[in-house]
């Protein structure tokens, strides 16, 4: 089996900078996981617990001091190239129109931005961005910026999706079609997707397994597969395993006390009441 | 020109109502013309005696030009030295916001010990007082770019200059363009006073000459085109902001960049 993401034994603590004031953050401990290529894997857990931390180390983008990582069978040294990464923020380009950002990963990869501008208008339209391919970012509303940068983590056809919330700033509806989409996209394509997100059930709803996390320090509580069959589309959600798993990822927050203190608090309180019901 | 006029049309109609109640207010009290004269005799002057004046205006344009891009050409490449070595940014760049403090106007007569009454001191004085605003507006500029953004960049295996070229050096243009502003404001600004301090032509020393000799009218004449060749500096700066970074004019420099909380 060919790894597409493989973390043994990974920590990071974060020191306070040189000369400040300030305690260390432990914000991993002990991150073991293994993505076999072609994998869907999603990690839910609470604001703060390292979600985006362990991200940016499986991109390289943050130097990994404790453990090892390795992502599509090499080590990770530096910046992990062959990816495609939605960040948490849209971080579009003010001087670029929606095409132009997109274009920009093609061009900074030293890519022929023309040719591929079919497969580029074709994902704007996939997430209902065709008519706005000329706007600036300042003209687009949050969920819209965000989606053309789904579009840009897409647009040079990356075997590995690195997803941090990429749904967050979205409406419930357009979630809903993107997540569908998605599912589309992967089931077509067999690229190796780890998606993070604060809710329990985009991430049952979308992933083969669910890394569940819990902060101080952030570690991966409970690995849990979702046997639900595919394509789940609308339908994933009567599937009768899905409140099940959805009720068993919630007390797992419940028994490790992420309730207080954070914003996931309503949501987790409405699916434990709503599971009980059921 | 229509166009023109519509937008800009308050201000002229502004302008000919002060010069009209100069012009008025000097003759109902009787003004010695050797103290204020009317807006009138002021013209009459000049268009009697331009032709020193436009020589002069050549002079000192071209002074101003030549400190100008020197300052742009040197300010450029060390801000942008500060912004990505850690070394420049401890050494040198230190000393250049203390040598800012420095009232640079006090330096000029030692320009003349040095470099005598020629052009030399007069570009290094023009260059002197742009050369600190735009630096500092550089430095901030190249420094602030949303790392974020640069985390996007390094995904793609980029290199440095590529980066450069599509990711800093445009996220840093809005402030380098406002530094260039300023500079070029105080260009002007710059050669006049090299040219009170010694020399024998240019607008600052017609100036000096017509003020000696109590020929108030002709620095009237001689202060509106200085004022006038400092507004054309300045707004063919700005012309070049609005074709360079046509985005930024639009928003008229509010806080959508990323990266400004
Ligand atoms: N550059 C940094 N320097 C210091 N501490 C950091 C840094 N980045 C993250 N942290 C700390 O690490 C912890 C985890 O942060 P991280 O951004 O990974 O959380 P997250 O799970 O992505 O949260 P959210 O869901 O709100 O995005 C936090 O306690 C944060 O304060
Ligand atoms: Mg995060």
């Amino acid at each position: 089996m060919t790894a597409g993401i493989l973390v043994e034994g990974v920590g990071k603590t974060f020191h306070p900078q040189e000369g400040r004031a300030g305690t260390p953050v432990r914000a991993l401990e002990g991150i073991d996981m293994v993505l076999p290529e072609g994998a869907f894997v999603a990690v839910v857990g609470p604001s703060g617990c390292g979600k985006s931390t362990l991200l940016r180390m499986l991109a390289g983008l943050l130097p990994c001091e404790e453990g090892r990582i390795a992502v599509m069978g090499r080590a990770v040294e530096g910046p992990v190239t062959d990816i495609g990464v939605v960040f948490q923020k849209p971080v579009l380009l003010p001087w670029r129109d929606v095409l132009g950002n997109v274009m920009l990963q093609l061009e900074l990869r030293g890519r022929d931005a023309r040719a591929e501008l079919p497969r580029a208008e074709r994902l704007l339209a996939a997430v209902g961005l065709d008519g706005f391919a000329s706007s600036y970012p300042h003209a687009l509303s949050g969920g819209m910026q965000q989606r053309a940068s789904i579009v840009r983590a897409l647009v040079h056809d990356p075997p590995l999706l690195l997803m941090d919330e990429p749904f967050g700033a979205l409406d419930a509806l357009t979630r809903e079609q993107l997540r569908i989409d998605l599912e589309q996209l992967w089931l077509e394509s067999g690229k190796t997707v780890l998606f993070i997100t604060h809710s329990i059930d985009e991430a049952v709803l979308l992933a083969d397994e669910v890394l569940v996390m819990t902060p101080r320090p952030g570690r991966i509580e409970r690995r849990v597969d979702v046997p639900i069959p595919r394509p789940r589309g609308l339908d994933g959600r009567s599937h009768p395993v899905f409140r099940t798993i959805v009720d068993e990822v919630t007390r797992i927050f419940l028994d490790k006390g992420v309730l207080h203190g954070t914003g996931e608090r309503a949501s987790l309180l409405g699916a434990q009441s709503g599971g009980k019901g059921s | 020109m229509r166009a023109m006029l519509r937008r800009h049309g308050g201000a002229i109609g502004a302008f000919l109502v002060l010069f009209l109640a100069w012009e008025v207010l000097v003759r109902l009290f009787g003004v010695a013309h050797y103290l204020l004269p009317p807006p009138s005799v002021v013209l009459a002057d000049f268009a009697r005696r331009w032709p020193r004046v436009l020589d002069s205006t050549w002079v000192t344009t071209f002074e101003i030009l030549a400190g100008y891009l020197l300052a742009v050409v040197v300010s450029i490449p060390l801000a942008m030295a500060v912004a990505y070595s850690r070394w420049f940014e401890r050494t040198v760049y230190p000393v250049v916001v203390f040598l800012q403090i420095v009232p640079k106007i006090a330096i000029a007569p030692l320009f003349i010990i040095w470099f005598g009454f020629g052009f030399t001191p007069k570009l290094l004085l023009v260059f002197l007082l742009s050369f600190f605003p735009i630096v500092v507006a550089a430095v901030a500029g190249f420094k602030s770019v949303d790392p974020e953004v640069l985390d996007l960049g390094r995904t793609t295996g980029a290199g440095p200059l590529r980066l450069f070229w599509r990711i800093r050096l445009p996220h840093a243009l809005p402030e380098i363009f406002t530094g260039l502003k300023v500079g070029a404001a105080l260009a002007t600004t710059a050669a006049v006073v090299a040219e009170f301090v010694a020399s024998n032509k240019g607008l600052g020393y017609l100036l000096l000459e017509y003020n000696g000799n109590l020929e108030t009218g002709m620095v009237f004449a001689v202060i509106i085109v200085l004022s006038l060749v400092g507004l054309a500096v300045y707004y063919a700066v700005e012309l070049i902001e609005r074709l360079t970074i046509p985005w930024h004019v639009s928003q008229h420099g509010d806080a959508t960049r990323p990266g400004t909380p």
